[in-house]
């Protein structure tokens, strides 16, 4: 049971989220989490300001509750599943961080320089958070669907469209990852 | 009832999220660098199984727990919204090293900030739902 506090590999990880796609469908649901951004939305009453939100989120619900899971999975998985939470990197990929100031890669989960609360007194950080995330909940919305809606549940669904959207994903993640994010350390 | 189940299954999804370290900014930027399998990894055996479950749900015509024959919507058609929709979650993914589903498994592992990627993400739906008539589809 050692194994459980380590971190887990790719071939425990990708069929325990196929298993996850299936408890879904067996329960007569799609697996699909960036929908619930939009019922959030509905939520907070932006079906007033267009038809796009105008639905009744009840039927949303079940979502909202595998959403809610996720959060207390990471509480689990944080304080009760795991001895140490450092990412293991690729000595190439600390060096490279190292140079942007990530000074805390190959020690931390995630980078301290975005991820803590003094990190948020920067402009910069704050910029980065705010655009990064309008980005995802504005693209996810225009492709109808993110890595869960596509990557997972669309290709496994042999979509055509679900391999645009996500070659679409690696385009964006491509040209952010190479060109665009220096500029923003 | 029911709900619990939904509630269960988003805790195991969370727990996957973390453990897997599907979660962490670093692994999408690592990933993105070509630097290691293992997002690769993860998403690949994903589809392996998915491609399966699929495939066997349809063929067997299988029902769900509540005895309703199980659907599997096909998506809308289109070429233009999923390139120019995907590429800007792209640029996002790339930049915040999150998605929609371990935005949610972040909160509860404590890393308040990513409050802040999912305000702007729930931002960023808003406005595509106002402008969703004016935009190419």
């Amino acid at each position: 049971m050692e194994w459980i506090f380590k971190p887990w590999p790719w071939y425990i990880g990708g069929p325990l989220i196929a298993f996850v796609m299936f408890l879904l469908l067996f329960l007569g649901k799609n697996f699909g989490m960036s929908s619930n951004l939009r019922t959030l939305c509905t939520i907070c009453g932006a079906g007033k300001s267009t038809r796009f939100f105008d639905f009744d989120w009840k039927t949303q619900q079940w979502n909202l509750l595998v959403a809610f899971g996720a959060i207390i999975g990471g509480w689990i998985g944080v304080n009760w599943l795991s001895d140490s939470i450092a990412v293991q990197l690729h000595p190439d990929t600390i060096n490279q961080l190292h140079q942007f100031n990530i000074k805390s890669a190959g020690e931390a989960y995630m980078p301290e320089e975005l991820f803590s609360l003094q990190a948020l007194s920067n402009p910069k950080v704050l910029i980065t958070l705010s655009l990064g995330g309008f980005l995802v909940g504005f693209g996810a919305r225009y492709a109808g669907g993110c890595t869960s809606g596509h990557a997972i549940s669309g290709l496994s669904n042999l979509q055509l469209v679900s391999l645009y959207a996500v070659i679409g994903f690696f385009i964006g993640g491509l040209a952010m990852n190479h060109f665009l994010l220096p500029y923003f350390f | 009832m029911r709900q619990l189940y939904f509630l269960f299954i988003g805790i195991f999804f969370g727990i996957i999220m973390f453990k897997s370290e599907a979660a962490s900014w670093f692994r999408i930027y690592e990933m993105f660098q070509f630097k290691s399998f293992h997002m690769y990894g993860i998403i690949g055996s994903a589809l392996f199984f998915g491609v399966i479950i699929i495939q066997v749900i349809k063929r067997l015509k299988l029902k769900s727990a509540f005895g309703e024959t199980i659907q599997i919507p096909n998506k809308e058609k289109s070429v233009s919204r999923y390139i120019l929709g995907g590429t800007l979650f792209g640029l996002g993914w790339g930049l915040a090293g999150a998605c929609p589903g371990p935005m949610f498994t972040l909160i509860g592992a404590g890393f308040i900030p990513i409050l802040v990627v999912i305000f702007f993400a729930l931002i960023g739906t808003w406005v595509y739902g106002l402008f969703v008539k004016k935009l190419p589809h």
